[in-house]
């Protein structure tokens, strides 16, 4: 892979290296934001030119999003910022803001990271593109709005189909994505920043966006500021890409290269963390533990008129599974194709519409009817480490929650002790059941749920997304830990993701979901390497991948 | 659009059918005898009876019950007990003051509170929005009748601006305009405090939300982001505002025509709950429900013109 | 901003619940001693406040009544927590349920229903007097602190920690109790404070129109109306009273404002 993707378009790079460029269209020096007091940003100096992607990359709170904002002029109130920010030759940076407020979406155009919400949600979005160009008195309004409703076609909104009269809520979050797009490039500036475009979208759609923004960057000669915490995202379209830790760009040159042979330790760190694979120890599956069949859920979605005919929502239909003692089972799909529902289900959450689970032979029912005693044979870990705890309880009694399941539960120094052991065993002191629980990182919150949900001992837990929203090198970290625990407690688990590449080295066997059904099931190998089913295919395919390490 | 007003519809009828039930048990069914409690206790058998013959008392509730609604519903409400007058004729003299009187303050807050909310929000932290704050802040803790009282010390008695109190009929419109004039203020001012407090952090909260920073991106200054995405996204609770106040200014201003001698409906109601003339007490509390709930109805279809997403709900 | 509002609501409220409080034991003047020759008197160093029509004490006046405004108001504001907060917290633990249908329906009608015109209803039905003002403010304080409750439950549910909670076994009713309640207890200390203050303004409006407190008892709305035939004499008579419920109600409001900011910034408590 050291293919450069500028090599697609040959006439544009010809004979040129990128240090022998032109003046950059975009070029920062010694860039340093301070916010409140402390910084944010030290000595960061980049360099753009038209027609270029140049990736901003790093774990969250390096400083990617506040490079982006203090280009656009849009920091915090209370930022200070030093150095220089030069757009061709105009000097940003000792802008005043109605200054800037020429330049924005017209010479500099951004796109954010979630699309549901970047949308003025009672304004079609045809309106919202026109106001691009009518802010900047930049076309009668006439003409604006047909250059409005090219704009949309051009980043894959034909009016036939999506016409500019819709409001966002009308359009799925792709849409809303290109939506945004459109308003950002309809007048055409030289400069495109792209704040996490793809974060927030599935695999398939993801690649749809990216190809889109490559695409205007080769036609239209932008150039891209691409920020993004994904280096898979960036192998493969960035031409050039620039690493940020603490604030600081610890390394920059061309993606390819420095993806293949990074010098920097950090730059090394976060690309073996992301190719990481955990090692699962070999195990002999034992009986059967959960057995489901024929489960069907839907729930009904509200009525057009009081009269209308209640009309249902498939969200599980006809799911077939069965893990035995200590298997370790992953399943797959993009969002919305039923895999929270099935989730919720098994863990008798909510009431089912048809089909039975049994675990350990005993019926799983939701409600007050469910067993403690069955219960606690299951237990999970969700996605969202801030919101998994009550923000008001400490550690020790966070965690102790279960027992709630047991007849008799441990108490005083036979309940500290438990708590003690099941900390050990995700990796934290005793000592942190007394703290509060807004003390602890990401990472460390994740390994309290984990805590939590093997402190009673269960034959299964889910792992709903658990490790979606964690940085890649907390992740690996997660990744193995869950490994170990199949080592030391014998664990059976349901891996759940949106992430193909999560779930590899995580399982004994595959299930790929879609629209409510399992379409597919194997051996991750076979999963990876020979995919059956169209769904899985596209999965695959849409997946952006780290190129292998060189050598 | 369709489905959406036909919901609406539905449950307005089923709102207006219980509150008329509830009015009715109240009213007619708890205090016992309604003929014995309006004539109090030291009334002749023989009134007591010829009451309870006029008021239909002898039929069973349900039908009395229905009896009454079938009034309502035909313009029907009643002769008065103690003026022996229609209420319906009643309650049309009374409307043509507090009428003009709760739209006059429910403009005048609103041509207060907009102004005052919008420059808050553009200068947050500073002092316009200082001054706002403070001044809502006393605002909402004037009680509106000592308010009053003081608009009549300073304009009516010391200045002689306009008159202490009383309403002279809409034969004169500038007199009656001017009769209007301090009662409307005093009405106002502690509503627009209100309004100004809610618009303020509607818009505040608009301002936090990511489609304002996309605004900012494509060139917008903070004030145009303000005016052209903030406002009309703070459009709904300043409705809903909106729509409880004019229920409150409709009937709320009892004690504000009690002080400025002001024949309302207010001042009907607490004459007649005070005579015990239970046959005006009940059809006017219906009629002012009924105006509360089709205005709630009416806030909902301007919801629903505001914001798209609601007139598109499947 | 919020530093500002605790320094001047705390002292304000402070002031109004000691004035009170020190009435039951103390007061300059007799309250119910009549002395006309003294009547209507300005400020002075012998009745700092002056004195109305009757002669009596402006000063011990406005404590006695400062008793019967916060008395009515922290009633009502108590019997609307202690039926509005168990309600919204059942209807948002089945959320969409029969039982939150009918709360949430039911919520609606009473507040179609004026509020001023429905107490003075019940105040004249039952007679007036503190305890029926406090039924009739506290009748509208229920689906208030209903409604707000629910409200805020309602996200709280949707939260991982509730979904850990069902998985530890736990009925919803203990979930509510446990895990929902406490958050939302800050908000429901701010709600209350702007309740209370809203009672004090109920209360001030019907003992205006002569259904609150019954003489001999003073209350500051029915001095107001007392007061409002000799404003043009005795203008401080009107103004005692009505400062009263102003720096109150502003104590108590400053004081909510001050609490919220203190407690949770996100927390944002209806207003209506």
């Amino acid at each position: 892979m050291s293919v450069s993707i500028g090599s697609k378009y040959p006439g544009e790079r010809e004979g040129q290296s990128p240090s022998s460029l032109p003046a950059p269209a975009l070029s920062l020096r010694g860039l340093s934001v301070t916010l409140g007091g402390s910084a944010v940003l030290q000595e960061i100096s980049l360099d753009l030119a038209a027609g270029e992607i140049l990736a901003l990359t790093g774990e969250s709170g390096s400083g990617k999003s506040m490079t982006a904002l203090a280009i656009m002029g849009l920091l915090p109130e209370g930022a200070a910022t030093r150095g220089d920010i030069m757009l061709g030759d105009t000097r940003l940076d000792t802008l005043t803001d109605p200054q800037m407020c020429g330049l924005r979406g017209r010479r500099l155009g951004m796109v954010f990271q979630e699309p549901m919400t970047a949308l003025d949600p009672v304004m079609t979005i045809g309106a919202q593109v026109m106001e691009t160009i009518l802010i900047h008195r930049a076309l009668p309004r006439a003409e604006a709005r047909i250059r409005a409703a090219e704009t949309l076609a051009r980043v894959g909104l034909p009016p036939d189909q999506v016409p500019p009269t819709r409001y966002p809520h009308e359009l799925s979050g792709g849409q809303r994505q290109r939506v945004v797009i459109a308003m950002a490039i309809a007048l055409r500036p030289q400069i495109l920043i792209a704040d996490e475009p793809t974060t927030a979208l599935d695999v398939t759609t993801q690649a749809q966006i990216l190809d889109l923004l490559t695409d205007l960057v080769r036609q239209e000669g932008m150039g891209l500021l691409l920020v993004t915490h994904d280096l898979a995202v960036v192998a493969g379209r960035a031409d050039r890409l620039a690493v940020m830790q603490a604030g600081r760009i610890v390394e920059e040159g061309p993606a390819a290269a420095l993806l293949a042979a990074p010098r920097h330790a950090y730059t090394r760190a976060l690309i073996a963390a992301a190719r990481h694979q955990p090692v699962l120890p070999p195990r002999d599956p034992g009986g059967p533990l959960l057995q489901v069949s024929g489960l069907r859920r839907h729930h009904a979605l509200p009525r057009a008129h009081p009269f209308a005919k209640r009309r249902l929502f498939h969200a599980v239909q006809g799911v077939d599974l069965q893990i035995r003692q200590g298997e370790r089972v992953a399943l797959v799909g993009a969002s919305g194709c039923g895999k929270s529902t099935l989730a919720r289900a098994l863990l008798g959450l909510d009431a089912v519409q048809g089909g039975t689970i049994t675990l350990a032979g005993h019926p799983v029912l939701a409600g007050r009817r469910a067993d403690p005693d069955q219960r606690r044979r299951l237990q999970a870990v969700f996605q969202d480490p801030y919101g998994s705890f009550n923000p008001r309880h400490s550690v020790g009694r966070l965690i102790s929650e279960p027992f709630h399941l047991l007849p008799d539960p441990p108490q005083g120094a036979a309940r500290e002790a438990a708590v003690a052991e099941a900390l050990r065993a995700v990796g934290l002191s005793p000592d942190h059941a007394r703290s509060p629980i807004h003390a602890f990182s990401g990472g460390q919150r994740q390994r309290i749920a984990i805590a939590r949900a093997l402190i009673i001992r269960p034959d299964m837990v889910i792992f709903d997304e658990a490790v979606s929203a964690l940085d890649v090198r907390v992740r690996a970290q997660i990744l193995d830990l869950i490994a170990d625990l199949s080592r030391s407690h014998g664990l059976a688990w349901l891996f759940i993701s949106h992430d193909l590449s999560v779930v590899r080295g995580i399982a004994d066997r595959v299930l790929v979901m879609e629209a409510g059904r399992i379409v597919e099931e194997g051996a991750p190998a076979r999963i990876f390497d020979a995919p059956q089913h169209p769904a899985t295919r596209a999965l695959l395919a849409a997946a952006p991948h780290l190129p292998d390490p060189a050598g | 659009m369709m489905g959406y007003l036909l919901k609406r519809l539905a449950s307005l009828a089923v709102s207006l059918l219980a509150a008329s039930l509830v009015i009715f048990l109240v009213v007619e069914v708890a205090p016992g005898d309604p003929a014995s409690f309006m004539l109090g206790m030291n009334a002749r058998p023989d009134t007591v009876a010829a009451l309870r013959a006029e008021l239909g008392l002898d039929l069973p509730v349900h039908l009395r019950y229905l009896d009454w609604l079938g009034g309502m519903l035909t313009g029907d409400f009643g002769i008065s007990y103690t003026y022996r007058t229609p209420v319906a004729q009643m309650v049309a003299d009374r409307l043509a003051v507090s009428l003009p009187l709760a739209a006059g303050a429910l403009a005048l807050s609103t041509l207060i509170a907009l102004p005052a909310g919008l420059i808050a929000a553009a200068r947050r932290g500073r002092a316009p929005d200082m001054a706002v704050m403070g001044a809502t802040q006393l605002g909402i803790a004037l009680p509106n009748f000592w308010l009053a009282l003081l608009l009549v010390l300073l304009f009516a008695l010391k200045l002689h601006w306009l008159p202490a109190g009383g309403f002279p009929g809409w034969e004169d419109p500038a007199a009656a305009l001017r009769a209007l004039i301090l009662p409307a203020t005093a009405l106002a001012l502690p509503q627009a405090a209100i309004l100004a407090r809610v618009l303020r952090s509607a818009l505040l909260d608009i301002l936090a939300e990511e489609f304002i920073r996309t605004a900012r991106a494509k060139g917008l200054s903070r004030g145009q982001a303000l005016l052209r995405h903030g406002l009309r996204n703070a459009l709904i609770p300043v409705l809903t505002i909106l729509g409880l106040q004019f229920s409150f200014l409709l009937a709320g201003a009892i004690i504000i025509e009690q002080v400025f001698f002001l024949p309302g409906l207010g001042r009907l109601i607490f004459q007649a709950i005070t005579q015990r003339d239970l046959i005006v007490v009940e059809s006017v509390v219906l009629l002012l429900v009924f105006a509360v709930i089709v205005v709630n109805f009416l806030t909902d279809l301007a919801y629903a013109a505001a914001d798209p997403r609601l007139r598109h709900r499947r | 901003m919020r530093r500002a509002a605790i320094l001047l609501g705390l002292p304000l409220s402070a002031l109004v619940l000691g004035a009170a409080l020190l009435s039951l034991v103390w007061t300059p003047g007799d309250v119910t001693a009549l002395d006309i020759p003294a009547r209507l008197q300005p400020p002075s160093s012998a009745h700092w406040l002056g004195t109305d029509h009757f002669g009596r004490d402006l000063l011990s006046m406005v404590m006695v009544g400062a008793r019967a405004s916060l008395m009515v108001a922290l009633v009502a504001v108590g019997l609307g927590l202690l039926l509005g907060v168990p309600l919204g917290l059942a209807a948002a633990s089945r959320a969409g349920g029969p039982l939150d249908e009918l709360v949430m329906r039911t919520n609606d009608l009473i507040f179609a229903f004026p509020s001023l015109v429905i107490a003075i209803l019940i105040t004249a039905l039952a007679g007036p007097g503190a305890l029926n003002a406090i039924l009739a403010i506290g009748i509208f304080n229920i689906p208030v602190f209903a409604r707000v409750t629910r409200g805020a439950a309602l996200p709280l549910w949707r939260r991982d920690f509730i979904l850990a909670a069902r998985l530890a076994g736990k009925h919803r009713s203990r979930i509510s109790a446990e895990h929902i309640l406490p958050n939302l207890i800050p908000l429901l200390i701010v709600q209350g404070t702007i309740q209370i203050s809203l009672g004090i303004l109920a209360e001030a409006g019907l003992s205006y129109v002569g259904l609150g407190a019954q003489p001999p008892l003073p209350s500051w709305g029915r001095m107001l109306a007392e007061a409002q035939t000799m404003v043009a004499l005795a203008p401080h008579v009107a103004l005692v009273p009505g400062a009263a419920i102003l720096l109150s109600v502003l104590g108590l409001n400053l004081l909510g404002d001050g609490l919220r900011d203190h407690l949770d910034p996100r927390l944002r408590p209806a207003r209506a």
